[in-house]
């Protein structure tokens, strides 16, 4: 921490790059300087917890206040490997535990599409990976947390109620520190995948019902600019673990063997409008034909399955100077037509999304806040244009949709929902800023998200 | 707060019977979302005028604040601070006051010229300094002031009007890398002629735009330090500039 406590001056922005505002950045030496630190930081602006930064929205920021650079705290504690346990500082990255775990036979039971997430992100956003479905979010792998607020201290096991609110609660229920994260075992560092295209949403939605239960892990990338009766088309991707049978005899020597690489970087500045409806289109050309009709089987390192962008060093750059946004909802099953209306209403608008991606999520959990409601979720990156005013006409009309069929948007995603509609989104808020207050009764806790939403409720 | 789409909530029009500061506003609440507008300015009853008019357009909250460009500082400064006590975070506040004077009488009279560079550039500068103390406690918003085409190359028509501008512009474009990295931003425009109160009955100069063009190129460029408007008068002022006097004075107006 800086002589004086209040950290340097620095712009920042989300993962998306867009509304860059300015806080007092502080680096904690440890958990005892976080504690120090909030006890005393009834500042008029407050403070949160920043990790990697891979919120796409403005989830870590505080303009005008104060935001702990977490990174610094990325001690591994203690491993417990006979009972797939280990237990870490908040800014230790899924990487980093996968780097010390993969070749000792242990995966992180739950891991997003980037490696670059601190565990402590990971619980503020309560992430999902591809195995949703089979093994629920983030949270629900963690077995204790350390949690520190204004009013003290908290170690926290999944029976506390704060536990929860902790999930999905965006760094404003406190600053975590330390947490125990469950493993899977592993017998290789390679995932058997079956590949295979659909024709159109429904033939690739029926795929998704009938047999994601089969697969740990399923996922599938959606062509948004497909229309007619190939509106919806997509390449389905599902697999597990692959066990030392599955490999070819070349990996058989080393099944363990994880050395994620990062070969390309995007270019520190990337004209604007390089991810254009006609790039965006020829790339989905390629990308639908590059996959196999009929299913397929291979073998893939867990990188290229799980976190394939992560080879591009700074790949948001590629966005250009005004950035992009992601657009994640889900809407519950029985909804289906919903998730139909705005992929039709997409294809009409011909706007280019680089990266559609469509899971049907397991049941939820307990936390208030947390994203994930069994149904089907779609992520759409959308570029950020000086004249906006159609996709913030478009998404409007999209929340509307999502928030009458009982669902939501990802707010470690959202960068611009209407806060009237956050409430109906998340019909728990009330519980949660119960929950909250107690906490953190002056308001010390805030980011932009909670000022841009008031998800604390401070106006309300 | 500004979101990832350009949607900001609140705006601070300082000069709040101003044209273009007024037709600003319109914008920011038709175009981006914006529900509260504070206008600051002397005449009440003209301010309540255009109090009506944006509400008409969709601004949930109107205040009318005093403000006079010509009171001490430490007058500006209390207003700034109430503005902010009652309203919070400003996303966008616009200086958009200033007095065009009569050039030919001003030269004149000491009295008069003074009045007209204590109005754009000394009250500008005065008011600037508590506005851009709050931007960089806040973390962000933009400060946009309105400079003139004039503030480039003053003419012999012009130039008192022109120097009080030229004052302000390299002021406001200072301060805008004063706040440099701190989140909050200074936009300097420069616009040509433009149809406003200000300039009626003045003869029409070529490039002439509505306070609706300046609104709108404001809006698209609230990144940027710099705009003229409309854009060509920008090259044509770097020409002028760099023109022998001479030749400039035989230019017409």
């Amino acid at each position: 921490m800086c002589p004086d406590g209040r950290g340097t001056r620095r712009v920042l922005t989300g993962w998306g790059r867009t509304a860059p505002t300015g806080a007092d950045v502080v680096v904690p030496l440890g958990a005892d300087e976080v504690a120090t630190h909030l006890e005393g930081a009834a500042t008029a602006r407050g403070t949160v917890a920043r990790g990697l930064g891979r919120s796409y929205g403005d989830a870590a920021q505080n303009a005008g206040g104060t935001v702990l650079d977490m990174t610094s705290l990325r001690g591994i504690q203690h491993a417990d490997l006979d009972r797939g346990r280990i237990e870490v500082d908040a800014g230790v990255s899924l990487g980093d535990i996968m780097r010390w775990t993969v070749p000792r036979g242990w995966f992180p039971t739950v891991t997003p599409g980037t490696r670059f997430v601190t565990v402590g992100g990971a619980i503020a956003a309560d992430i999902h990976g591809k195995n949703h479905h089979i093994d629920g979010t983030f949270t629900a792998s963690v077995d204790t947390m350390t949690l520190h607020t204004p009013q003290g201290d908290f170690d926290l096991t999944p029976d506390d109620e704060l536990f929860w609110a902790t999930a999905g609660g965006m760094g404003l229920t406190g600053v975590v520190t330390r947490a125990t994260v469950e493993l899977t075992p592993v017998d290789t560092a390679y995932m058997r995948v079956d590949t295979e295209r659909a024709g159109d949403l429904d033939d690739l939605m029926a795929r998704m019902s009938d047999r994601d239960d089969d697969y740990r892990y399923s996922v599938a990338w959606i062509d948004c600019l497909a229309t007619g009766k190939q509106l919806g088309r997509g390449v389905l991707t599902r697999g597990d673990h692959a066990t030392i049978g599955d490999l070819p005899t070349t990996l058989e020597a080393d099944p363990l063997s994880y050395e994620p690489t990062q070969p390309l970087a995007a270019p520190p500045w990337a004209p604007d409008g390089l991810l254009n409806r006609l790039t965006v289109r020829a790339f989905n050309e390629l990308w639908f034909r590059k996959a196999p009709q009929r299913r397929t089987s291979g073998i893939q390192s867990i990188p290229t399955f799980f976190h394939p962008l992560d080879a591009v060093k700074g790949w948001n750059r590629m966005y250009g100077s005004s950035g992009f946004l992601q657009y994640q909802f889900v809407v519950p099953l029985g909804h289906e037509s919903a998730l139909q209306g705005i992929i039709e209403r997409l294809a009409d608008a011909q706007v280019a999304s680089f990266l559609a991606v469509l899971k049907r999520f397991g049941p939820s959990n307990q936390a208030p806040l947390s994203f994930p409601i069994e149904g089907w979720t779609l992520a759409l990156d959308l570029p950020v244009h000086r004249q906006s005013h159609i996709l913030t006409g478009l998404l409007a009309s999209f929340d509307r949709v999502v928030a009458e069929a009982g669902g939501r948007v990802y707010l470690a995603k959202d960068a611009r929902l209407d806060p009237e509609l956050l409430p109906v989104m998340y019909p728990d808020l009330d519980r949660w800023r119960q929950i909250r207050d107690r906490v953190d009764p002056d308001h010390t806790l805030t980011s932009d998200l909670d000022r841009r939403l008031d998800l604390t409720g401070r106006n309300t | 707060m500004r979101d990832a789409l350009g949607r900001i909530r609140t705006v601070l029009v300082l000069g709040g019977d101003s044209d273009i500061g007024v037709a600003t506003a319109r914008r920011l609440i038709t175009d981006r979302g914006a529900d509260t507008v504070i206008l600051a300015g002397r005449d009440q009853e003209r301010l309540r005028v255009r109090q009506d008019e944006l509400k008409r357009v969709g601004a949930q909250t109107v205040d009318t604040v005093h403000f006079d460009a010509l009171d001490p500082p430490q007058q500006h400064r209390s207003t700034i601070d109430e503005i902010w006590a009652d309203r919070g975070d400003i996303d966008v506040t616009l200086l958009a006051f200033g007095t065009l004077g009569d050039q030919l009488r001003d030269e004149q009279d000491a009295q008069r010229a003074v009045e007209v560079i204590n109005t754009n550039f000394t009250g500008a500068v005065s008011v600037s300094i508590p506005v851009a103390q709050r931007l960089r406690t806040q973390g962000h918003g933009v400060l946009v002031v309105l400079s003139t085409i004039a503030a480039v190359q003053a003419r012999r028509t012009n130039f008192i009007y022109g120097a009080s501008k030229a004052g302000l512009d390299a002021f406001a474009r200072g301060l805008g890398d004063a706040l440099h990295g701190t989140g909050a931003h200074v936009q300097v425009v420069r616009p040509g002629f433009v149809h406003t109160q200000m300039t009626e009955g003045m003869d029409e100069a070529p490039f002439s735009v509505t306070s609706d063009d300046v609104a709108q190129a404001i809006l698209d460029g609230l990144d940027r330090d710099v705009i003229h408007v409309p854009a060509p008068v920008g090259a044509i002022a770097a020409v002028l500039r760099n023109l022998p006097r001479p030749l400039v004075r035989r230019l017409p107006r």
